[in-house]
């Protein structure tokens, strides 16, 4: 049984391909301009990189924002439902679910079956999401993917005093003109980002085990903050960003075996 | 007697100078990085355009977020009670204030003597605050006043779907690339303040008269689509500059106190 899942998102999207329980391969594109084009693109690398054909799926989920544009879905799922049980397949331990994403965040609490019990979302300021670290990568002219190991040489503790991405910006510029390192400056960031996160989490009552997912969970600079943010064991997992396509392969797997009962 | 009232805030500081309740000499400066700079510039430029000295002023009250920093002051009254205080003065039927500032809102509610009877601020988020104009303007490549004005031309305002700058700038950008006509994004602008401000004035119950002060009072798109927003006329202020209502408030306080209590 092949099933697949596709996660549009507003910065990146994502294929799996499962086969009977196990993962074939997985995709992460840049967004294209258009949803339908994004998810063309990737779930051709997908299948190729999986060495099948697009025929030999037998279901396909979609999830993400630009879920209604997948040409080639044959249900769509909501994201929430796909984080939560994609992060349990992948951590069993997992009850709460953090996913930070390019441009929201959410925390879903889950069942040992990865079914969602209560789940909270940000995606109307865009502190605590990715987008606060892409600015300030910018304005500090660094690479994001750089910034986990450049916190990592931290050695002066800062805290950040505003909470609102365009406030923080103006600090950080002010920071780096008073000579601060920028180590500090990236490491006081990522706890801002983690506390604005784990506060959203708090919404919810965060249950151990926790585990991290969505692009951000690539930065080992932020998931430190965040798992002393929460204060409980936090898992990291293989490719965090493509957890929620993940779930959605899995939830196509639930329809062919439901179908065939 | 000469009182003073000096107003230090993110991006101007102001300094008033009053002789016997009457305002004798007023100077707005852009901010500089330390706050007691400012301070120290614009009341010195005050004091030097109407021949005085500070020796000449009898007290000052300093006020703003940088009001502890200024050297020369008696004393330090809050930024609420001073923009109430100068509302007043400059429209004595107020009882709603509306105060956008740089980086800040805020919205208070006077009783008939003026007395402060609930406030609001809010310092944590870009949107309702100045910035967000500023943030706007650039994206747009229009000065704050043209941004205002292009308002009146549009017929198809356009809306965001979160307050949050960031994520209105982003929207912005896609308007522009979508070629939407200017004038239409710049009213969803106004109207994105606007809704954020009323929010923020509906919290504390509004009331008649209702006036706005700060530098974005001076911005008529923004005026025009708060009174849409809140079905209530606001009272302009024609007496003064309205973003001097926290250095007047401030040169009040001074006034009453070496006075004995009067002005």
């Amino acid at each position: 049984m092949i099933t697949a899942g596709c996660d549009i998102g507003s910065l990146t999207a994502k294929a799996v391909i499962l086969k009977d329980g196990k993962m074939l391969a997985s995709e992460v594109i840049l967004a294209l301009a258009q949803p339908e084009k994004s998810a063309i693109e990737v779930m051709k690398r997908t299948v190729d990189k999986a060495g099948i054909k697009m025929e030999d799926i037998e279901y396909c989920v979609g999830t993400g924002y630009g879920r209604k544009h997948i040409p080639f879905m044959n249900s769509p799922e909501s994201e929430i439902a796909c984080h939560g049980r994609g992060a349990v397949w992948q951590v069993p331990s997992a009850r709460t679910v953090v996913d930070i994403g390019g441009q929201d965040a959410k925390a879903i609490r889950v069942d040992e079956k990865g079914n969602v019990e209560r789940y909270v979302y940000n995606d109307k300021c865009a502190s605590g999401t990715g987008r606060f670290l892409e600015i300030i990568a910018d304005s500090l002219d660094i690479k994001l993917d750089d910034m986990g190991a450049i916190s990592g040489r931290s050695s002066e503790k800062l805290t950040l005093s505003n909470q609102c991405v365009v406030f923080a910006e103006t600090e950080i510029i002010s920071l780096v003109n008073e000579g601060k390192e920028i180590a500090d400056i990236i490491s006081a960031l990522h706890q801002a980002v983690a506390n604005r996160a784990a506060s959203l989490a708090r919404g919810i009552l965060v249950e151990p085990d926790a585990v991290m997912t969505g692009g951000v969970a690539k930065n080992s600079g932020m998931f430190e903050a965040l798992q002393k943010a929460l204060g409980v064991k936090l898992h990291r997992v293989d490719n965090p960003q493509i957890n929620g396509a993940l779930g959605a392969a899995l939830f196509a797997a639930d329809k062919i075996s439901g179908s065939r009962q | 007697m000469f009182a003073a009232g000096c107003d230090v805030g993110s991006l101007t500081s102001k300094a008033v100078i009053m002789k016997d309740g009457k305002i004798i000499e007023s100077v707005i400066i852009k901010s500089k990085a330390r706050p007691w700079e400012s301070a120290d510039e614009v009341m010195g430029m005050a004091l030097s355009r109407v021949g005085l000295t500070m020796t000449d002023i009898k007290r000052c009250v300093g006020t703003g977020y940088g009001r502890d920093k200024i050297s020369f002051i008696h004393e330090a009254v809050s930024e609420i009670a001073c923009h109430g205080k100068g509302a007043r003065w400059l429209v004595p039927s107020v009882r709603t204030v509306i105060d956008i500032g740089g980086q800040d809102c805020k919205a208070l509610r006077l009783d008939d003597k003026g007395n402060m009877m609930k406030f609001i601020t809010n310092d944590k988020c870009a949107s309702g605050t100045g910035r967000f104009l500023e943030v706007m303007a650039k994206v747009l490549n229009l000065s704050l006043d043209e941004l205002g004005e292009m308002s009146a031309r549009s017929k198809q305002p356009i809306t965001f779907a979160s307050a949050c700058t960031v994520w209105a700038q982003a929207d912005v950008i896609q308007h522009l690339n979508d070629k939407v006509p200017i004038e239409d994004i710049a009213a969803g602008v106004n109207n994105a303040m606007a809704s954020r401000m009323s929010t923020l004035a509906c919290n504390i119950g509004l009331e008649k008269d209702v006036c706005m002060t700060g530098g974005v009072a001076k911005n008529n798109g923004v005026v025009n689509a708060l009174e849409k927003h809140l079905g209530i006329r606001i009272k302009r202020i024609r007496r003064e500059d309205p973003q001097l209502a926290g250095a007047i408030g401030a040169a009040l306080f001074a006034a009453e106190k070496a006075n004995g209590g009067v002005i």
